[in-house]
């Protein structure tokens, strides 16, 4: 009886304030963290806003927009099409290897293998995806592209088709794991269904599960390319730092990331139009992919098939 | 047989019948058609697989020309020496503690960022506007370029906080970075905790913090663990931001505190690759660092699996 | 010998020794059975009798799970369906198969139904409209659909979904007709309609129809089945099964006092 009593008094001096407290307290603190993540966004949009108007206050919009880009010399030009030029090549030539590769690489891994290739490709995949792109950049520059290069002799040392290729090696994972996805979605009776009607399984995977899952594969390509906008080492180190409005990927282009990191890696004086310059590709670079997954998320929601 | 059966079988008259107009037409089974057809198939297969396989190669490749421009660099010297400019003396023991330095700030930092929004996001926010919006935002936060929060970390912390490209800057910069694979990592985590345990310790008269301290979390332990390993190997692997701070290119001493400069492995590999023109060994001391990296990623990797396979599935 | 060829020409499946394994289950034993061209056969059992295992096998779309061994031979029309000279997608497009669930693709109603046809490199907008039109009218669709045939087939109600399935299935003129439970995931009236176009059907095709319910196997059938637990029980007319079965577990069944 006494044990009781004493047990009880126990539980009610401990349910009292200092528990009370905590309880009341963490949600606050949980929130507090919560909005880090919300404060991050701002502050990149903060920081990029601020210098980026700093910039074009400095530089007229017909500069911004014109062909010659020498941030350096002695009568500094900023022209952003270079680097725009530049990141569509780069992207492009990624995108003509990931897509193919990684649709093909979806198909056959989620309509053609066994369960055994499955549990060796799948991990296989996974690596690649988690290998840093510093990695693919040395690949790149020190294998693919002296390989390249006996292959077309007028290849330069930096130039852009080897870091797009590399690159959309390192975004083949990527699309091939999302589309996998969306296809898998797909349910299976509708696989059955093909199949019941005599179709071989590529029509199965051309004719109905693809068409079924269009909206994830489609989405998976949207972030492929902001992925390969975005990329930065490979490019960096492969691609080189020429500033030259080209079409020829055989030589050397700078791609928007490569140019901020050339500019903070060189001395990019605090409060030159050079330093602000930074702030506005990135903001450029920031919108682009914005859109990008924004489009993405869009397109899977949107044309979602209601089976 | 009590006469179960006989009642319901009487057929009934089908009402509004009609008898299915004959084909006009008649599909002649083309069995050549069907042999191109499964014909077509296999060979899709084929090169279906093959750019699938294609993908193994690329890494066997990989690993097979890093391995052996590395054989002979990689030694004792390599890994516990000073930074030097004479390829034969460099050694990457400062860019090692680089990154060692570097993931004690990451570590905690994440830990109590990542898992706490999560905690915010699962248990405490309303299914409403807030919660959908620090969604989306960390979504879209996932998706920026590596760069842009080089960037962010060189205005705020480095310039505006005044941190330099010190450790503290980076450290700052990269949980950032890799804040949203650990939020989502411990959502999921929190989300798999089934709603009985929770609904067990209310029922014991206990109050929400306590539960989530003392049955929730123990329980989401094991996915937020490995989801914080794959975040933090993916931090180990990043370049861009760190060169946008300003990290410098040669460093001779060792840091001593979160206030000192500092080199990692990826900064390294990156230093020397650029400088192979000038001396092609450097292209070997880049393959020597990569593979230490590699193996690290390997080590934190398969932390993360082995983890996720013990925890695995309990309910 | 004469007389037992065309006795043979009038069957369409001749199922002798058939064993199936899952992995190191036996799924089926030893099953004979015969099915005779122009009759609906209804397979009937409890579940997990191997009733839908056994209409799988018929045209090898049981062979999609991988742990699946078969024993035994399956003559159609005379031919060994597991020989190594059968291919699957030929024997599935005279063999056509109606699913438990709906599943028509996610195309317009039209696209589903030309979808076999089109496969089998019939381009002619013309007659792949005709095709269209014969065979939503045999499967009793064409009224409810033809003034939307371009519409998505996931906007029709489950049991028209189900009926352009078989629309589908029809189009392609196949030789038997599987249908695996039909009319599980629909409501009476729905379900009646079925019933009734298989009646229809079975001037024309070779019928064989897994079903859990025991009424619709008398109301439909020419011949049934009994399975338990992976055996054929009894083979017979409907209305012997139905009327006076030879076995007590046939009896016990469809008087209810199992399953």
């Amino acid at each position: 009886m006494e044990k009781d009593i004493r047990v009880r008094q126990i539980i009610q001096k401990n349910i009292s304030e200092k528990s009370r407290f905590a309880d009341r307290i963490m949600p606050v603190f949980f929130f507090l963290m919560a909005s880090v993540s919300v404060l991050t966004t701002f502050g990149i949009v903060a920081t990029l806003t601020t210098d980026a108007v700093k910039f074009f206050q400095a530089v007229p919009l017909r500069e911004v927009f014109s062909t010659r880009l020498s941030p350096l010399s002695a009568t500094p030009s900023f022209g952003i099409l270079p680097l725009i030029n530049g990141t569509i090549f780069t992207s492009l030539i990624a995108m003509v290897v990931a897509v193919p590769m990684g649709l093909a690489a979806a198909i056959y891994l989620s309509q053609f293998a066994t369960e055994k290739m499955r549990k060796v490709l799948k991990p296989v995949m996974e690596v690649l995806a988690g290998i840093p792109t510093i990695v693919y950049g040395f690949f790149a520059y020190s294998f693919v592209t002296p390989l390249l290069m006996r292959l077309l002799p007028g290849l330069g040392a930096k130039n852009v088709i080897s870091p797009g290729i590399v690159m959309g090696i390192m975004i083949i994972p990527l699309v091939a794991s999302l589309s996998e996805d969306a296809m898998n979605a797909v349910p299976n009776i509708m696989r059955e269904g093909a199949l019941g009607l005599g179709s071989t399984k590529l029509e199965v995977a051309l004719k109905v599960v693809i068409p079924a899952a269009i909206s994830g594969i489609m989405s998976s390509i949207v972030l492929a390319i902001s992925r390969a906008i975005g990329e930065t080492m490979i490019v960096t180190i492969a691609s080189g730092s020429s500033k030259n409005f080209s079409f020829d990927i055989t030589q050397s282009m700078q791609t928007m990331t490569g140019y901020i990191v050339e500019f903070t890696s060189g001395d990019a004086a605090s409060g030159t139009t050079g330093y602000y310059s930074l702030y506005a590709v990135g903001l450029l670079l920031f919108a682009f992919t914005l859109l990008m997954n924004q489009m993405a998320h869009h397109i899977s929601r949107k044309y979602r098939e209601e089976y | 047989m009590n006469g179960t059966g006989t009642e319901f079988m009487k057929k009934k008259t089908l009402e509004g019948a009609r008898i299915p107009k004959a084909a006009s037409y008649k599909i002649e089974i083309d069995r050549d058609r069907i042999t191109r057809r499964i014909r077509k198939s296999n060979w899709s297969q084929h090169l279906f697989s093959l750019s699938t396989v294609f993908a193994l190669l690329v890494l066997g490749i990989l690993l097979y020309r890093i391995g052996i421009q590395s054989v002979g660099w990689i030694n004792w010297n390599f890994l516990t020496g000073k930074l030097s400019i004479f390829p034969e003396k460099a050694g990457i023991y400062g860019a090692i503690l680089g990154s060692v330095w570097l993931m004690l700030i990451v570590v905690p930092v994440t830990l109590v960022l990542g898992v706490a929004t999560a905690i915010y996001l699962e248990e405490y926010a309303n299914k409403g506007r807030v919660q959908a919006f620090i969604k989306i935002n960390i979504s879209n936060l996932a998706s920026v370029p590596s760069v842009i929060f080089g960037l962010l970390g060189l205005s705020v912390f480095g310039r505006m906080l005044n941190l330099g490209s010190s450790i503290l800057a980076g450290g700052l910069t990269m949980s950032l970075l890799v804040l949203p694979i650990v939020v989502v990592a411990s959502q999921e985590a929190l989300k798999a905790v089934p709603g009985f345990l929770r609904e067990a310790s209310y029922a014991m008269g206990a109050d929400k913090w306590t539960t989530i301290r003392k049955v929730v979390l123990p329980v989401a332990l094991p996915g937020i663990l490995t989801g914080s390993i794959l975040a933090l190997s993916r931090a180990i692997g990043e370049t861009a931001p760190l060169v946008v701070l300003g990290i410098p290119t040669l460093i001779l001493k060792f840091p001593q505190s979160v206030m000192d400069d500092f080199t990692v492995l990826p900064i390294q590999i990156y230093y020397w690759t650029l400088d192979t023109v000038l001396t092609p060994e450097y292209a070997n001391l880049a393959a020597a660092t990569i593979l230490v990296l590699l193996f690290v990623l390997f080590v934190m990797n398969s932390a993360a699996i082995i983890i996720r396979n013990k925890f695995q599935k309990r309910f | 010998m004469t007389n037992a060829v065309n006795e043979n020409e009038k069957l369409v499946y001749e199922v002798k020794g058939l064993n199936l394994w899952y992995g190191n289950d036996q799924a089926l034993k030893d099953v004979h059975l015969d099915i005779k061209k122009n009759e609906v056969t209804a397979i009937i059992g409890p579940s997990g009798c191997g009733k839908s295992t056994f209409i799988k096998t018929l045209n090898r779309m049981i062979e999609n799970i991988p742990v699946v061994r078969t024993s035994g031979e399956i003559l159609y029309h005379g031919e060994n369906i597991f020989d190594k000279s059968i291919r699957v997608e030929e024997l599935r497009t005279r063999v056509g198969m109606v699913f438990q669930k709906p599943n028509p693709f996610p195309k317009s109603i039209f696209e589903n139904v030309v979808y076999g046809p089109k496969i089998h490199g019939i381009r002619d907008k013309k007659l792949l409209m005709e095709i269209a039109e014969t065979s939503l009218r045999s499967a009793a669709l064409w009224d409810e659909v033809k003034d939307r045939l371009n519409d998505n087939a996931y906007g029709l109600s489950g049991g028209q979904q189900q009926r352009l399935c078989i629309a589908r299935c029809l189009a392609v003129q196949p030789d038997v007709i599987l249908m695996d439970e039909p009319t599980s995931a629909l409501d009476p009236i729905a379900t009646y309609k079925i019933e009734e176009l298989v009646d229809q059907l079975k001037a024309e095709y070779t019928i064989s129809i897994v079903t859990h319910s025991m009424q619709q196997a008398a109301r439909i059938s020419d011949r049934t089945a009994f399975f338990l637990m992976g055996e054929l029980i009894e083979f017979d007319t409907t209305e012997t099964i139905f009327s006076n079965p030879r076995d007590q577990r046939t009896e016990d069944y469809i008087t209810g006092r199992f399953g």
